[in-house]
């Protein structure tokens, strides 16, 4: 007999399976219970808060991967397709006029930037192949063009504004806005975006400018853009309240 | 008296019985998800034979429109997942218990020969230690679905961050569609694990919850009998 057999009695037997089954169902019942309780948990923007509180360490833990060195990958023109799907309408209600729109840029409180269409079109341009990835889980390589974010942001001084935690963006019927991390919006591959496979970009992709943002799932891409400020806070963001990962970086 | 063998460390049982929970969890919040961009399915050209998932299965199930919910389930049970799975690995590598886990050179042929017994085509069983053959490779290719879960998810979860693991594993599409079999797999195993262990019985399914089995006292001896006798007390003996 090795040290790992034993003689025990019935007794002893149906003693040791009792205790190890009363620890088994205990177990259970805490399972069971804590299930309960995390959705018994206040809400905190439609997600009970040790939820939100993790996906917050998640953010905070991914986010020290996070480096302007990691691109998305690039495609060739020949990759990208040539029917866009079209997801989301919110923010793009019908009265619109494009022909009044400017770019509105809140640098401090009471100190606004409006730019023209042309005005950012004269800047440097950038254009992108890279594969969009809606959250829902379809993705699909699409062709962009537009100024990079950090270009636009160093040719009119927003050097301080830069320097703050996030970037809120609103299109202009405040229907739909998103909020951005500092890191992600000044990463090299995100555009102020006005083209879409090399023509303006069409009214329900966000004619005249939208972000596009290929370190953050489709969410973020907010279309026509109204008015962009700068915070140290985070700023409201529409699928953040309907329970969402505020950060939603790839 | 009863003769009592020690079968499953304390620490396995944990591992295992963490595990359980955690999966389902895993599997109901990744049904959330996917339920957003349900494309696979089983089939050619326009012929489907198997949908994943067909309406009527959502429906029951109350799935459609939670995606949300889905996700924050998803990323924060992650860890729960990845750090048992972890802790389990190390405590296999550190115990020595991989020995009994890891098929062996013999592993292969026997596999056949359990499940052939399985399915009462065989008699007898080849002789074996804690593990048979077919449980030794079901085991170890589980921890190899777990460790392959582990991957896919993190390349779809960060595929800018880690673009690389991504772009080895195929592709952000890929990945996903890699992802979404190793689950179907799991399930697949749950379901033969489940079958199996009410086929074998009580004795066994006690041995997972209180670490011991008791070992059947030998049959008394009626000549000519061919059936070789299977005892696991010889279990933590590790020559081959």
């Amino acid at each position: 007999m090795t040290d790992k057999e034993k003689i025990i009695s019935e007794k002893q037997l149906r003693k040791k399976t009792i205790i190890s089954f009363s620890v088994f169902i205990v177990m259970i019942a805490f399972a069971i219970f804590g299930w309960k309780w995390l959705h018994k948990q206040p809400q905190e923007n439609e997600a009970p808060r040790p939820l939100r509180k993790a996906l917050n360490y998640n953010e905070g833990l991914f986010g020290k991967f996070f480096s302007n060195n990691h691109l998305a990958k690039t495609f060739p023109l020949s990759a990208a397709v040539k029917h866009v799907r079209v997801n989301g309408d919110e923010g793009m209600s019908a009265d619109f006029d494009a022909s009044t729109w400017k770019l509105k840029v809140a640098k401090t409180p009471g100190d606004t930037l409006f730019v023209t269409l042309d005005e950012i079109k004269a800047l440097p341009k950038t254009e992108i192949v890279f594969d969009f990835k809606c959250i829902e889980g379809w993705s699909q390589v699409t062709h962009w063009g537009g100024v990079k974010f950090s270009d636009f942001a160093q040719k009119y001084g927003l050097n301080e504004q830069t320097k703050m935690n996030y970037v809120g963006l609103i299109t202009p019927d405040k229907g739909y806005y998103v909020g951005i991390d500092m890191p992600a919006i000044m990463h090299p591959q995100t555009l102020l975006c006005y083209e879409m496979n090399g023509k303006p970009l069409p009214m329900n992709q966000g004619y005249p400018l939208r972000l596009i943002i290929p370190v953050k799932y489709g969410i973020k891409h907010l279309k026509r853009i109204g008015s962009i400020f700068f915070s140290n806070e985070r700023p409201p963001d529409y699928w953040y309240e309907r329970g969402y990962d505020y950060y939603a970086g790839l | 008296m009863k003769k009592i063998v020690k079968k499953h460390p304390l620490a396995i049982r944990w591992f295992h019985w963490i595990n359980f929970p955690v999966i389902a969890v895993m599997v109901w919040s990744g049904l959330l998800i996917y339920w957003a961009n349900d494309v696979y399915k089983v089939g050619w050209g326009d012929k489907t034979i198997l949908k994943f998932f067909p309406d009527s299965f959502y429906k029951a199930l109350h799935i459609p429109f939670r995606l949300a919910e889905g996700m924050s389930l998803h990323f924060v049970f992650m860890w729960f997942f990845a750090i048992n799975g972890f802790l389990y690995v190390l405590y296999l590598a550190i115990s020595g218990e991989w020995r009994l886990i890891f098929p062996n050179r013999k592993s292969l042929k026997e596999s056949w020969q359990v499940v052939l017994h399985d399915l009462h085509l065989r008699k007898g069983m080849p002789p074996q230690k804690k593990y048979n053959a077919a449980q030794r490779i079901a085991y170890t290719g589980v921890i190899i679905m777990g460790i392959g879960s582990l991957l896919t998810g993190l390349s779809i979860y960060k595929p800018v961050q880690f673009h690389t693991l991504c772009a080895m594993l195929g592709g952000y599409e890929w990945t996903r569609a890699e992802h979404f079999i190793l689950t179907i797999l799991f399930t697949l195993f749950f379901l033969l694990h489940i079958i199996q262990v009410i086929l074998a019985g009580w004795n066994n399914f006690r041995g997972m919850v209180t670490g011991f089995e008791v070992v059947p006292p030998p049959p008394p001896p009626t000549g000519g009998g061919t059936m070789e006798i299977i005892s696991p007390s010889n279990e933590l003996k590790t020559d081959d």
